[in-house]
């Protein structure tokens, strides 16, 4: 069982070298993209056997060198959450390029430059260690850089240029971070850092520097308020289906998860932290919906979005932080940090559904009609019933309509809030309001969507337009589907499976993971050696 | 501040300096100077980081020379060989974004005839 989570980044690290020979080779598109697609089938399968022993935590050594000298791939509760999402989110995309990309050309290096991304995504979400993060997550930049120009328009390139740019100071400040953090504890290993600071006392100047310095790179990567300009433009800019991995998983895995990894099974400091977090995530949650009212444009209008929803997805999670720090001695603070904790994750398996299935559907729009306007879009909903459908479903399932996914996921976390207010803590009632507020706002601009591009009598851009592909309809039929079913996340059996591991291991808290307790067995400290021990010494985290 | 602290505070410098080219440069070549320079006051605090002053005498590269009698020698003088492992590989990283980045560039001023950004800002911010 732990030989396939290396597989998860070799599969698709090999497709990055073989498909554009492939597609050099064949000079069909169909022909180069069976690979692709069965790599990312594989991809599921093995995402999904992962899965069949949801708590355990999976230690992979590289090369068989153990601590300290060797490198170790971690799958945890919440790695296998991140990479099922990734897994699901890459397959239909690239069903949906089936079609879609047939008008763009040199498709082996798309899918190539594709399966990269998608190495880079799996080997930041599975590594153990702070420096193969970095070089994961290059991977995946340096990849996204080049599809967002796959264009090769004017547009395309500055787009690409700027995100490029942004990142790569974002990386260089994650570099420096590394550095401090390294010249402090004298390790990389996420596990041993934690310990070391939680042995040593607990966190020093250098270490809060190093934390900042993480934080506005990781921010910057999640597309945080004041780190977001570059989203805006790379994610339209990029083909739909890369815009609908970019948005849906891409700022996750790379940001947004690291983000979590660090400030809760890291720093020990929860409220500090925590607290940041809450204000990253409450601005980019209300700025981000009131900049995406005003926008013309369907897929900038729809990366406007994108920065809300995470910015509820931080807020959550960044809640939970402050909880945990304060619940010491509080068992039903305790339980409403797990609570938002809960509902940030499944907000975060929602988003990666609905947004991505959003960017596709604007996609087969762009495809159908050669216009993405809200102002030259109008009567699609009659000219292409499938895309109209699938559109409503995502936008509804966006704004938080039951019983789609979206809205359960925004009840929990403001639940979750309102009982952390309640709780004594009155200064959660402001994002709790911003919460609701900010659901309503994200209602009216995708009721403008819907109204305006479905609605009406067909403009003279939607008037030719006729059904999309079955490949591409399949792919968006399928991610509606799969809205509607992430709402049985709340269901206790399906959370328990799912969700609830990741939950566990964000709350066990710094030093005290399964993790941990894996590399201590393996350095020769050996205190518990085995994955039950490991899950036990998870649970007692959990409840102190 | 002691006389230790100099290359810490040269390398903080260095990194504002390239922050400064990307701000406040116009020209896609300078940005893209910026961000090598960037580059290298991270890789430079790596290896400063893995640099020690040993008990006795001057720390050498962690090389072994001289078969496994000399490991002891080597162990107390040594410098850190991670950090230096860490910035090839940073290096390796830097040479494909800046080969990236400068293609870009390249195909901008294909489209534009020009590398000023202020004249290629259609997009809106």
């Amino acid at each position: 069982m732990d030989q396939v989570v290396p597989l998860l980044v070799a599969i698709p690290l090999a497709g990055g070298f073989l498909i554009p020979v492939i597609g050099r080779l064949t000079k069909s598109h169909r022909a180069t993209a069976v690979l692709p697609i069965a790599m990312a089938c594989g991809l599921l399968v093995i995402a999904v056997s992962l899965l069949a022993r949801p708590d355990e935590t999976i230690v992979y050594w590289v090369g068989g060198w153990t601590f300290p000298i060797g490198i170790s791939l971690v799958a945890d509760g919440l790695s296998k959450l991140v990479v099922l999402i990734i897994a699901v989110v890459s397959l239909l995309a690239l069903l949906f390029s089936l079609e879609y990309m047939t008008r763009y050309t040199s498709p082996g290096l798309y899918y190539g430059l594709f399966m990269l991304m998608v190495a880079g995504m799996n080997g930041v979400v599975i590594s153990g260690d702070i420096f193969n993060i970095f070089v994961f997550l290059e991977i995946a930049g340096i990849a996204s850089y080049a599809l967002v120009a796959y264009g090769t328009e004017a547009d395309e390139l500055e787009a690409s240029f700027k995100y490029l740019v942004l990142s790569a100071i974002a990386s260089a400040f994650i570099l420096l971070g590394i550095a401090f953090v390294y010249n402090v504890t004298g390790h990389l290993n996420w596990a041993k850092i934690a310990e070391v600071i939680r042995m040593g006392g607990g966190l020093t100047m250098p270490l809060y520097v190093a934390a900042a310095f993480f934080i506005m790179g990781f921010g910057l990567k999640a597309a945080m308020v004041p780190f977001h300009a570059w989203l805006p433009d790379a994610h339209p800019s990029a083909p739909a289906p890369i815009s609908a991995m970019l948005s849906g998983v891409l700022i996750k895995a790379c940001g947004v998860y690291v983000l979590c990894r660090l400030t809760f099974s890291v720093l020990g400091n929860h409220q500090t932290f925590g607290a940041v977090l809450v204000v990253l995530g409450t601005l980019s949650m209300v700025l981000g919906a009131l900049m995406a009212i005003g926008q013309g444009d369907l897929k900038r209008l729809l990366a406007y979005s994108s920065i809300s929803q995470v910015g509820y997805v931080v807020l959550a999670v960044g809640a939970g932080l402050v909880g945990l720090g304060l619940a010491k001695d509080s068992e039903p603070l305790a339980a409403a940090a797990q609570l938002a904790v809960f509902g940030g994750l499944f907000h975060l398996v929602n988003h990666a559904v609905f947004k991505s299935l959003l960017f596709l559907c604007s996609g087969s729009i762009e495809y159908a009609t050669g216009s993405r306007r809200l102002d030259q879009l109008s009567g699609l909903g009659k000219r292409m019933p499938v895309t109209g459908w699938t559109l409503r479903v995502g936008a509804l399932a966006i704004s938080g309509v039951p019983p789609f996914g979206g809205f359960w996921s925004k009840l929990v976390i403001i639940v979750a809030l309102t009982q952390m207010a309640a709780l004594g803590h009155w200064a959660f009632y402001i994002p709790t309001a911003l919460a609701v507020a900010t659901a309503v706002v994200t209602l009216v601009y995708y009721a403008k969507v819907q109204r305006s591009v479905l609605g009406g009598e067909p403009s003279e851009a939607s008037g030719r337009a006729r059904e999309v592909p079955f490949a591409m309809c399949l792919a968006s039929v399928l991610l509606a589907v799969l809205c509607l079913a992430s709402a049985l996340i709340v269901l206790p059996s399906v959370r328990a499976r799912l969700v609830d591991p990741a939950v566990r291991v964000l709350s066990a808290g710094a030093g005290s993971t399964a993790e941990s307790a894996t590399v201590r067995a393996a350095s020769g400290d050996g205190e518990v050696s085995t994955p039950a021990a490991a899950q036990v010494a998870a649970k007692e985290g959990m409840t102190p | 501040m002691t006389f230790a602290m100099v290359p810490y505070m040269v390398v903080f410098l260095i990194f504002v300096v390239g922050l400064y080219a990307i701000v406040a440069k116009r020209n896609l070549i300078k940005v893209v100077v910026g961000l090598l320079i960037l580059d290298y006051a991270a890789n430079l605090l790596l290896v400063l980081v893995g640099y020690r002053t040993p008990a006795e005498g001057a720390p050498v590269a962690p090389i072994l020379v001289g078969g496994a009698g000399k490991a002891a020698d080597l162990a107390a003088r040594a410098v850190d060989p991670l950090p230096q492992a860490l910035v090839l590989t940073s290096i390796v990283i830097g040479l494909s974004v800046t080969a990236l980045v400068v293609a870009l560039a390249i195909r901008l001023y294909e489209k534009y005839g020009t590398f000023d950004t202020e004249r290629m800002r259609n997009l809106k911010g």
